[in-house]
């Protein structure tokens, strides 16, 4: 199927605000998830500091609930999301499979206006009466349903529940495109099996989206619903406030918590998958070498993705819900280590009789196996039920998770900035700053998030204001201070990478067609690529991806993927 | 053409998706609505009286009313206050008995608001500015019921080593629901609209709460321990005097004051209910 | 790039994957645990030290090995190409595959089964029964009294001061319940049932040191049952996000000898 044709912008709001060209989308995404996560990051700035000098009281408890709701919620949808699955996926994707365009271009374009508005209620909500939503990025009900239980549950709240909403709708539109380019829009030659490994994650990442987020719409209806409409989906009998029993009667919090992680769950497969797939194709990329297991990793992807769907409860252990059902869930969980054993092992292995340049793509793709192997070991703690019993809420859930789809998918995110930046704008970023850049990012956040899984073992507990207050939180605390010096450094060294971006945008070494060598057909459009990707006709696929061969000699030891007549 | 169609969807969007959300919570500050003309929390009823509002002089309060207040039936036992959920305020002492509902050994009920609720809709008075103080110490607010006028500012301090938060559950002023570390400054609260009685509570110390009665004349008192009040001096006319106890509800009474009556003495009985 | 003479390399890159495994392994080997002093709670601790053991070995290994292909496949020398047959990719596959489950289920399976027989099992008919209502910002601790039925409730009759809980005075099995803020005493050595209920939103009840956590759900009775191995105090905090208090919602668990129990429990007078 060929992309449905649209001309050459000409006026300046045609090619860069509303744009249909999915390169322009997709810069957009990830400028705005930049932005956020300046915000996301300031918020975590605040909450680090809040904790670890809890005496000074920087912000009240309420607010502080609003900061680590926030920060939670901006990161996850507004800065990962935005950037990794929805700005590098609308970038590559038809420029890794020999399309002009995406599916849809004009779906697309309101894909990323729908989010615009999504951002600006999210920002909005802090300066609203009662402070910006603070039920966590959670929101379980009766907590975020009742305004009377935290101030962030009044005007907030639904502000929150708003945005959420438009996200879903962006996030649907997008990945629909998805799929079906994925699917119909392939070059000539490229069946599902030479598609690089980037481009099996995105289709999987899509679809498990598109399948997950229905309930969760779902369930944010039915909150809205029981805030403003007097229903009562997850409020049940007998609740009391200030001696007063309220008027709801019949309904069940656990429904929202099942509602909400069956797209929570999927939700962070949609979020790392693209960063495992990136990481493939960038040692691929450098080690000159093809991916050990390519055929495996796919049927890996796919089982991960089949088994996300059915291992929600996971989040729910200790909720109450029936135990048995619990253990099926805990029994389900730990087998998609398996799967992820495959990918972890491939990942390696891609490295065996290779040949790796170390150019600055490379350090992030390589740290990032070794988070992938931290991050997913800790995942089998909390999978197996008994043990989340102690785990569960506690830092070592917040450390688990942040390694996953804070540290594995921000990794990544700088790996695909610093490779396909040629691609972008013609130019390569400082090298020098950018292995700075890897060191001072890379290490702080990997090592204070592994500090948090000792914090969680020794018991310290999540979304505490002050954890002062308990003896037992004592020990955990100690590492406090440590943890937070890291985080300063961390976002401090983003200052870094904002300068090197921005600078090399504009002045950067100038680099051609395909500066990295590399065989995907993305580089064999000029740098930066311009409406409809190829000036001539579409490349005609003969190949897999990795035909690189280390024993050649050095500028000779690749076969790009597509012929480009 | 298709340019058209795609700005009129994304001009729409926005508009249907806020399609889920009803009246917000309540505006900040001031309300500015009119005001309710439910009978039973101290409002204005509707002008009955046609004549012009003058400033209150208050030598035209001429004729003292007083009373006091009974509770009928069983004394209800009345519990020391267990503050076993913090240790700090476990800590600072005997945090005393409940004051929810205090009956004397002959019957008298203390803690009960009483207002003239009608009566001086002619007069207009000025908003006080000294504020009304509530503190919170030893883990308990003191007082136990207060009264401040509509506009008048509530101050409220946290004199403890322990933080409080000061939640207020208004069905007619806005809710609000703040934090007050131990030594932070005081928190100040206005109320543009009559209503007897507010609740304020402590979430963190369940067992903390104070009431306040927010009425638009300074005709008001609160019972003591032997269930005497005493509203002070009121011009001769007609009026309608309520008395709200927390517990035990609500109870009115009409009187009609003559230039040449006499001191009015008023008795309310309360029961449980 | 390129265009430049010879690709950047960097070998030594590949130490820091050794210094990561040991790193990591090393600190988790130091021990973070905290005591434990609940019989269960044995059992909990050695699935955690099982998953330690074999993840952390895993782990380090894999570094090793990432480090190892970094150090020597890193200093640019041309390598003979790798082609590995599909048959052998599979079984890099499938090895990995049933060496993950085996190890993972065997935690789920045979190490935490039998724990979890335990904590969600049928109690022993003598085992001593409370029950814990979380509300904001507290717990409050309901003793069944000599009676050892726990009366009827009503949310309506509900007042912070008299009557936390709401007890209905005409049901006989209320009279004599005890109601006490923040305090739950329980026996030594005999199993002690929780009985958990909200009254407002979800709260949490957790006792580390006893290894125990439930949710205690508005509209809900949940359950959880331990046996304390050892006197003491041991603190209550709540472990779900309840609001503005959450992190001060503080209580004590008073594991005490059956005598000692007894004696407070005669002391207390019924609420109603």
């Amino acid at each position: 199927m060929a992309v449905e044709e649209h001309s050459a912008p000409t006026s300046f709001v045609q090619k860069y605000i509303f744009s249909q060209d999915h390169k322009v989308i997709g810069l957009q995404y990830i400028f705005t998830a930049l932005f956020m996560a300046i915000v996301g990051g300031g918020l975590a700035v605040m909450i680090r500091t809040q904790i670890t000098w809890p005496e000074k009281a920087m912000v009240t408890p309420e607010a502080y609930l609003s900061l680590v709701t926030m920060h939670g919620t901006i990161m996850v949808f507004f800065v990962v999301s935005l950037a990794l699955v929805s700005g590098f996926g609308n970038f590559l994707i038809p420029l890794m499979i020999g399309a002009r365009d995406m599916a849809y271009p004009l779906l697309n374009m309101l894909s990323y206006w729908t989010i615009v508005p999504a951002c600006l209620l999210v920002l909005v909500s802090f300066v609203v009466e009662g402070g910006a939503a603070a039920a966590g990025w959670t929101a379980y009900p009766p907590l975020s349903a009742l305004p009377e239980a935290v101030p962030g549950s009044g005007l907030g709240q639904t502000l929150w529940l708003l945005a959420m909403a438009l996200f879903i709708v962006s996030f649907t539109m997008g990945g629909l495109n998805y799929i079906v380019t994925i699917l119909n829009c392939r070059a000539k030659g490229m069946s599902l099996m030479r598609m690089p490994l980037t481009i099996w994650t995105y289709f999987m990442s899509s679809i498990l989206g598109v399948l997950s987020f229905p309930p969760l719409t779902a369930a944010a209806i039915m909150l809205l619903l029981d805030r403003h409409g007097g229903t009562s989906f997850f409020l049940p009998d007998g609740l009391v406030f200030n001696n007063e029993v309220l008027a709801h009667e019949g309904g069940t919090p656990l429904l929202f918590q099942h509602l909400f992680w069956f797209l929570g769950h999927p939700e962070v497969y949609v979020l790392v998958l693209p960063g495992i797939g990136i990481t493939f194709d960038l040692i691929a990329t450098f080690a000159r070498r093809p991916v050990f297991g390519y055929k495996t990793s796919v049927y890996a992807l796919v089982v991960v993705g089949f088994l996300s769907m059915i291992v929600w409860g996971h989040h729910m252990y200790v909720t109450g819900m029936n135990p048995y059902v619990g253990e099926y869930f805990s029994v389900a969980t730990v087998l998609i280590t398996a799967p992820f054993a495959v990918l972890g092992m491939n990942l390696v292995a891609s490295l065996w009789r290779s040949r790796i340049r170390m150019e600055v793509p490379m350090y992030w793709a390589l740290g990032t196996v070794a988070v992938i192997g931290l991050g997913g070991f800790g995942g089998l703690f909390l999978a197996t039920s008994i043990s989340d019993i102690y785990f569960h809420d506690s830092f070592f859930v917040v450390g688990h998770f942040h390694l996953m789809i804070g540290v594995v998918t921000v990794l990544s995110i700088f790996a695909g900035l610093y490779h396909w930046f040629p691609k972008m704008f013609g130019r390569v970023m400082n090298a020098r700053l950018g292995k700075l850049h890897f060191w001072l990012t890379y290490v702080p956040m990997v090592t204070l998030f592994f500090l948090m899984h000792l914090q969680g073992m020794s018991g310290l507990l999540r979304r505490y204001y002050d954890h002062s207050i308990y003896e037992f939180q004592k020990p955990g605390q100690e590492l406090a201070l440590a943890i937070t010096l890291l985080t300063y450094t961390a976002f401090a060294a983003q200052g870094i990478f904002f300068w090197n971006f921005f600078r090399s945008m504009f002045s950067g070494e100038k680099v051609g067609e395909n500066p990295w060598n590399a065989t995907t057909v993305e580089w064999t459009t000029p740098s930066p690529a311009g409406h409809g990707n190829w000036p001539g006709a579409l490349p005609v696929i003969d190949r897999h991806p990795y035909d690189y061969d280390p024993a050649a000699a050095e500028d000779k030891d690749y076969n790009p993927q597509g012929v480009v007549a | 053409m298709r340019r058209l169609l795609a700005y009129s969807i994304l001009v729409s969007l926005p508009l249907t998706a806020c399609g889920g959300g009803d009246d917000p919570a309540p505006a900040p500050g001031g309300g500015s609505a009119t005001p309710s003309a439910t009978p039973e929390n101290g409002a204005q009823t509707g002008g009955t009286s046609t004549a012009t509002v003058k400033d209150w002089d208050p030598a035209a309060g001429t004729i003292a009313v007083t009373g006091s207040v009974v509770f009928t039936g069983d004394t209800p036992k009345r519990r020391k206050l267990d503050m076993g959920s913090d240790p700090k305020c476990e800590g600072m002492g005997d945090g005393g008995l409940d004051e929810s509902a205090i009956v004397g050994p002959s019957g008298e009920l203390a803690n009960v608001f009483v207002w003239v609720r009608k009566g001086l809709e002619g007069w207009k008075f000025a908003t006080p500015t000294e504020p009304v103080h509530v503190a919170q110490q030893g883990c308990t607010y003191t007082p136990h019921v207060l009264g401040v006028q509509v506009g008048q500012p509530l101050e409220i301090g946290n004199a403890d080593p322990v933080s409080h938060n000061v939640h207020s559950f208004g069905k007619k002023n806005p809710g609000f629901n703040q934090t007050q570390a131990p030594g932070s400054a005081g928190l100040t609260k206005v109320f543009n609209r009559s209503e007897v009685l507010l609740p304020l509570k402590c979430d963190i110390h369940g067992w903390m709460s104070t009431f306040v009665g927010v009425v638009e004349n300074p005709f008001f008192a609160v019972s003591a321990e032997d269930g005497s009040f005493d509203l002070g001096q009121l011009p001769p006319g007609t009026y309608q005097i309520s008395a709200r106890h927390e517990i035990f509800g609500l109870q009115k009474q009409d009187i009609t004051i003559t230039a040449d009556g006499g001191p009015q003495t008023l008795s309310f009985s309360f029961s449980e209910e | 790039m390129s265009e430049s003479n010879s690709p950047p390399r960097n070998p030594r890159f590949g130490i820091l994957f050794f210094v990561f495994g040991i790193a990591v392994v090393g600190t988790f080997a130091l021990g973070w645990l905290p005591d434990v002093k609940s019989a269960h709670g044995h059992g909990i601790d050695g699935v955690i030290r099982y998953l330690l053991g074999t993840t952390g070995a895993l782990f380090l290994l894999g570094c090793i090995v990432l480090g190892f292909f970094v150090m020597k496949y890193g200093r640019g020398e041309a390598q003979t190409r790798a082609i590995v047959s599909g048959k052998a990719q599979a079984l890099w596959a499938v090895v990995p595959v049933l060496i993950m489950c085996a190890i993972s289920e065997v935690g789920v399976l045979v190490m935490a089964l039998p724990v979890f027989g335990e904590v969600y099992g049928e109690p022993p008919a003598d085992a001593y029964h409370v029950e814990v209502v979380g509300k904001q910002f507290e717990w409050l601790v309901r003793y069944p009294g000599p009676d050892g039925v726990f009366g009827e409730v009503d949310h309506e009759k509900v007042h912070e001061t008299r009557n936390p809980l709401g007890l209905v005075k005409s049901d006989p099995a209320a009279l004599d319940d005890i109601v006490v803020r923040g305090k739950v005493h329980i026996p030594v050595d005999r199993m002690t049932v929780v009985h958990l209920r909200a009254l407002d939103v979800i709260h949490s009840f957790t006792v580390p040191l006893f290894r125990v956590k439930q949710d205690t759900l508005p509209g809900y009775e949940a359950f959880t049952q331990f046996t304390a191995t050892e006197a003491g105090t041991f603190e209550l905090a709540c472990a779900e996000l309840c609001g503005l208090g959450h992190y001060r919602m503080q209580g004590s668990v008073i594991a005490e000898s059956e005598e000692s129990l007894q004696n407070w429990l005669n002391g207390q007078e019924p609420w109603l």
